[in-house]
Order: C-alpha cells, then structure tokens, then sequence
C-alpha cells in the first residue's frame, strides 16, 4: 500500500487495478449498459465488472459484431454513446465492421478492446493483434493505454471526443497488464486537449450571407441530414422551414429530422428517393444542406447535382465543407446553433409560390409506386401495413438493401431518433442486433427491425439476447429469397446473370426462431399477414415474421449509377 | 502543384502513422516528410511537401489533417515568406587525384566534406532542395556511392510582408 501526495491533492491509497479504475470511471460516466464478449485479454476487466454488477447490465451478445451494432443502435435511439468491451485479437478483429459503420454514420461510441500484456505486444503473441494500426483509418480517434495511472484520463477524453463535435468511435486498447496491475503513480482524471475544439457557433458573416441569398433566392430547398438530429435542431429546422415556407428533402440518415407528412417535406433523395426530392434538388437556385454530406448516394453524377444552385452547407466537421460539393456559402456550426440565429436572422421577402406549386405538382404527378396484386405479399405494401398498424410511430432499424429502400420510402417517419439504418457503410447484418440495442434503449417503444433474408443470417445468433433479456423486437423478415439487391443490379445492369445472389437453401425461419423460444410464423399472404399484425403487436415478447415476398419486385424509381438527379428510370409503372 | 505544409502535433506514439495514413487513405503522394521535437517537449513540427491536383483536393488536406485530435495547427506555407532547408549526405566515389576538383565544386554550394577514405568522400550539404538537387547533379558524373536526405523542413520568416502593410508607409494615407 502506498500514499500518494501532491500539494493540493488529497492523498490516494493506491490499491486499485486499471480494471479498478476502469469500472469506476464507467460509473463516473453515467454508463449503465455495456455491450460485449469477453475473453482471455479482458478477463481482469470483467472480473472487475463482476464485481461491480450492480452498477451495470451487461449484454453478452453472441458475437462481437452483434455487441457492437447494438451498441451503435444504442447510441443512435438515445444519442449516448455505446459502450463495447471485447477481447485482444480475433475480439478486436471482429469489432471492425461496426466501427467503420459508426465512423461513416457518425455514430458516438466507446469501445475497449484487451490486447496482450506489453512486454509480448509486437511478437505476435496469442490472441494479438495490432489494434492500433487496424482501426486507426476507422475511428475519430484511439488509445492504447501505456500506464494504469493514465486510464482514467483516456476513458475521460475518450467519452468526450466520442460525443461531441462530430459524433464518432474512439477505441480504447488495454494491454492485460495495464488492466491487473496496480497504480503506482498518482492518477487523475483531468484532461486538456488542445487539437480537439468543435467549432458550436456560427460564423455571423456567413450566416448572414445565408440569410441574404434566402432573401433573393426563388427556388430554395433544403436538405436535412442526420446532422440535424445530431444537434437535437428537429423543432429548429420545422420552425424554421414553415417561417420561410421551404421545402425539406432529406437524406437517408436524415428521415426523421423533419415530419414525413408535412406539406413542406418532399421525402428522401438520392438514388431511390423520390422524383420529387431530386427534381428539387436539380431545379433549386439556393440549397441549404444542413447536417448531410453530400454522399455519392445522394448525389448522383456530381456534374448534374444543384448545376444552378448557390450552395450553402451547415456542418459541425469544417472537413465535410466543400469535400464533394463546391460550396459557395460555408457555415461550420452545430445545427440547432445555425438554425436558431438564421431564425432571428433571415427575412422572408422573396415569394416562392410558384416553386412549391411546381413541386407539389410533381408530387401529385409522380409519386412512389408499386403494383399490388392483393394477394401475394408485396414488399412495399407489407411495410405500408406495418407502419398503419404502429401509426409510424415505432422506431425502425434496417439492415441494407432493397428492404432498407422500401423501409425509407413507405415507413413514414414523423420524428427524429426513429430511423436507424446503416446508410454509409452499407452493413448487412446490422439491423438486428441495432435493434436489440435501440430497445434496451427505449424499451417503452415499438422496435422494428426490418431485414432481408440474407442480413438477417449475418447475426441472427442474437436471437439468444432477444429471449434472455426478453426484449419484445418484432423482426419482419422481408424474405425474397434472394440478395435482393444485388439481384435487382444484375438483373438491370448484368442481363439477369444471377451470381450467386439467390439463396436456394434457407432456414426454417419459424422453427429456428422456435428453437431460441421466441414465437415464429411464416407468412405467405397480405390477409394472413392483416390477421396476424394486431396479435404481434399487443404481445409484448420477441416476434419472428418470416414474410415471404415476391421475389422479383424491384426498388424504383432509381438513378442509375453515374447519371444524374434527372435521369431518374422507373418513375412512373 | 506542389505544396508545403507544416502541422504542430502532439508529441505521441503513434501520430506520424495517423498522418500518413490519413494521406495514404484520401490518395495523397507525399514527396517528403520531415518530423522533429519543437521547443516544447510535448510538441513536434512536421513538414509535408505534397503534391495535390488543386485548390479543392488541398483544402481537404488541410481540413483532414486539422481534424485529427493530435494535431494543433495546419498551415500551407507555400506562398509564404520562409526559411526552408533540407540536409543531404553524400558519399561520391574518389581517389586522390579528384579530391581538389570536388572542393571546388563543392565550395560555392557551402557544403563541407564530413569524411574522407581511401576511395571516397562523404560530403554534407544544407539548403533549400533545389540547391541539393544541383549539387547531386554536379556530383553524379563522379559516381554518388550513396545518398541519404532528410526531406524539407521548413518554416515562416519572422516577418511577413503584405501587400496591405504597404498603403500605412505612405505618406499620402498618413
């Protein structure tokens, strides 16, 4: 035992581990659910957390994918950051996937992963990898932690860089010996970093050179990112929109950010978005991106994106502005900060009638389609019903795909914080486990996750959390016995040479569910599935739904890639 | 075009790595890279020189490069007033009689013969890079055994002429 004094500072009896210390700064930071699988690297971490029990509930997924996509559904449902613990080497390795996916999406999480005690780092030591070196390009930023005494300070910084600014991973690697030894320095928590300083508040000028262009502007529109439910700017951003009378497109991660059904909300845009969104945002003289951007997704051919557009980009990451788009108006700023002083700020003098009245005459004349034989199940109309049933009201997690598309374009979202979709990466097998993490959450709320066949056998060993913890997700699996697409790419662009992107042998989705204890049913028909959604949604307990869709249905209307916002094929039947 | 770029940095494993990887990851060529402790304990300089296609693709490297939590400031010093220098050691190929020819070309570049055998010298040379390029180009008829350079460092004068400095002399505005 030894008594550490520093003027000022009250001595501390240093007995404690880096586990120890570990544990006690999760507790300083509010975290109470921890997601993650643990091995030989992190066995002094969670012998600490056994031993704090009380303090935390912890997940043990199946997979340290599934741990780390529940912590980003997690964090995107309740805006904290997930926290992932998993072991050195092949526990690492297999956060990889998840962290690349919230890097993209700007998802805030804490992830510690074990690595090899320090006198084997560096000799290829069982179970080692370069943690380091492997998530570097994927983070916004990573430790490895070199004394016990700086443990504290790096869960600290690693918490605050996590959730503030631009949200992000930061990995946090503990060699075991930093994890079982002892303290011997002095320890504190405090922690000073100068490189790191989000820009919160607008620029005054730019801002006004904002509100000028609006002023002057006849066809505005603006395009709403995640950014704005980042900022908590919803409210800000329907304010703001109805003062000026805008219309509101948004991105994928954007759904959400501003109501579906509102007169002003023109739908998603981008590559199966709606006509009408990318006809604003082909047609508009002033576009006012706040919080997205500008993926390739979104913008198709950047040669025919807002050609006579003056642009102006509202985001936090200075990096952002200008990367794709040329941006003629640069706000760096949090979202609601913008939103409220361009509400103070900007004047409306222009009248812009006509401009609605032309977009509203596109609505009218173009909008979303499908072919509905009444019978068999089509996908569209099976998330149609779903969301009449819930009344839009659940919050919806997806996997990627032709599913994930239908989802964005029938599941109207009316408020931020419902949509959570793995829009940059891309990730099949995300929106299962993302929704075992948005329901412990919110587990008040109705959690869909809606997936396809081929994401759902990705992760689909999480059923076993689903029925230990008795989460009541429903899962609608949208089941075209296909990787749909992927066969929907070749059946367009590769003349229907179908490479390996039917899936012949499938599961027996109901007895599997069965096997786990959760209740299953296969659904065939739109009137078996109309008789069966009132029961699923009033039990309060896991659903499977194995929905089995028609196969050739397609995700229209759609831009091609390499052509531009107009070029939009499938508009209309 | 060509650019030069210093960044201040946390002095901390694993920074170098961070910064060229970003560079490696966004498909940056860097020509050279020169890193050393400043003043400060806790904080080292680098000098990029980059090569990037335009203004666009050189805002992004900069903003990139700012973004990293290690690192402090960013600044293109191309077209600033600066002290740039990069030290070259050469080792040229030569009996007796070519020792005398090589002081005199070596001279008016200001570089000194750091080590001498039987069949070579080994020379040390500083400067901006054009000089040590002209240098090693005087040299290489001789045959260069060896060459080894440190990459640019680099940074700003201490005073910065501007063209709005230039109305506050006049006496007209005066």
């Amino acid at each position: 035992m030894k008594v550490q004094t520093k003027p000022g500072a009250a001595p501390r009896i240093e007995t404690k581990t880096g586990a120890d210390l570990l544990v006690e700064s999760l507790i300083k930071e509010k975290v109470d659910i921890l997601f993650g699988y643990p091995g030989g690297a992190v066995l002094p971490i969670y012998d600490a957390l056994y031993r704090a029990r009380e303090s935390f509930t912890h997940i043990l997924t199946r997979h340290e994918q599934g741990a780390i996509h529940a912590a980003e559904g997690y964090a995107r449902v309740s805006g904290k950051p997930g926290v992932v613990i998993a072991t050195s080497g092949p526990g690492a390795t297999n956060l990889v996937t998840g962290i690349a996916d919230a890097m993209i999406d700007s998802l805030p999480l804490v992830v510690f992963t074990g690595q090899v005690a320090r006198g084997v780092i560096g000799t290829d030591a069982f179970q080692e990898a370069d943690v380091m070196g492997i998530t570097t390009p994927i983070t916004k930023h990573n430790y490895q932690v070199q004394h016990v005494s700086d443990l504290p300070r790096i869960v600290r910084e690693a918490f605050h860089i996590a959730s503030t600014g631009r949200p992000g991973p930061v990995v946090v690697d503990i060699p075991k010996d930093i994890s079982a030894n002892s303290c011997e320095d002095e320890y504190d928590d405090d922690f000073h970093l100068p490189g790191y300083q989000p820009n919160i508040k607008p620029n005054p000028l730019q801002l006004k050179k904002l509100a000028n262009a609006l002023e002057t502007a006849e066809r505005p529109v603006i395009l709403a990112g995640a950014g704005v439910m980042f900022g908590n700017a919803s409210d800000e951003l329907r304010k703001f929109a109805e003062k000026h009378s805008l219309p509101v497109v948004t991105t994928l991660l954007g759904l959400g950010s501003f109501p579906g059904s509102h007169p002003l909300a023109l739908g998603m845009a981008g590559m199966h978005g709606t006509f009408t969104a990318n006809r604003a945002l082909y047609e508009c003289d002033l576009l006012i991106n706040i919080g997205a951007r500008f993926d390739d997704r979104l913008t198709g051919n950047l040669e025919h994106f807002a050609p006579t557009a003056t642009v102006a980009h509202i985001d936090i990451d200075p990096a952002e502005i200008g990367k794709n788009v040329t941006t003629h108006i640069p706000v760096v700023s949090d979202s609601k900060a913008a939103l409220q002083s361009l509400f103070y700020h900007a004047e409306s003098t222009s009248n812009h009638d006509d401009w609605l009245q032309h977009l509203t005459d596109y609505q009218k004349e173009n909008p979303l389609w499908y072919k509905n034989p009444a019978k068999e199940m089509v996908p569209q109309w099976l998330i149609e019903a779903v969301h009449n049933v819930t009344n839009g009201n659940a919050i919806v997690t997806t996997d990627v795909g032709q599913h994930q598309m239908w989802a964005a374009q029938y599941y109207a979202f009316e408020e931020p914080d419902r949509w959570v979709t793995s829009g940059g990466l891309g990730t099949m097998g995300f929106g299962f486990p993302a929704a075992i993490g948005a329901q412990l959450a919110k587990p008040e709320e109705t959690v869909i996750a809606f997936v396809g066949d081929g994401g759902f056998q990705m992760t689909l060993q999480e059923l076993s959390v689903l029925q230990e913890r008795q989460l009541p997700v429903k899962v609608i699996i949208v089941n075209n016995g296909a990787l749909g697409m992927v066969r929907q790419w070749q059946e367009t662009f590769y003349e229907e040479r179908y490479s390996e992107s039917l899936l012949q042998i499938q599961p027996d989705f109901v007895k599997l569910a069965d096997s786990y204890g959760i209740r299953g049913y296969r659904i065939d028909t739109q009137e078996e599935f109309i008789d069966l959604l009132p029961e699923v949604f009033s039990y309060n307990g896991p659903v499977v739904l194995d929905c089995r869709v028609l196969r050739q249905e397609n995700v229209y209307p759609m831009i091609a890639p390499g052509k531009g916002l107009h070029q939009m094929i499938g508009v209309k039947p | 075009m060509r650019r030069i770029i210093t960044a201040t940095v946390q002095n901390r494993s694993g920074v170098l790595n961070r910064i060229t990887g970003l560079l490696q990851k966004r498909q940056f060529n860097i020509e050279s890279i020169s890193v050393g402790r400043t003043e400060t304990d806790s904080i080292s300089k680098m000098t990029l020189v980059v090569e990037v296609e335009d203004n666009q693709k050189l805002e992004q490297l900069t903003k990139q490069l700012n973004k990293q939590i290690d690192v402090l400031k960013v600044t293109d010093i191309t077209d600033k007033a600066i002290v740039s220098r990069e030290l070259a050691l050469i080792k040229v190929v030569s009996a007796g009689q070519l020792r005398n020819e090589l002081q005199g070309i070596i001279e008016p570049f200001r570089a000194s013969i750091i080590d001498v055998s039987k069949d070579s010298l080994s020379i040390q040379v500083t400067g901006k890079p054009e000089k040590i390029e002209a240098l090693i180009e005087l040299l290489r008829p001789y045959g260069i055994k060896e060459l080894a350079r440190t990459g640019m460092t680099a940074f700003l004068r201490g005073h910065q002429p501007q063209s709005t400095e230039l109305p506050s002399y006049s006496l007209l505005n005066r």
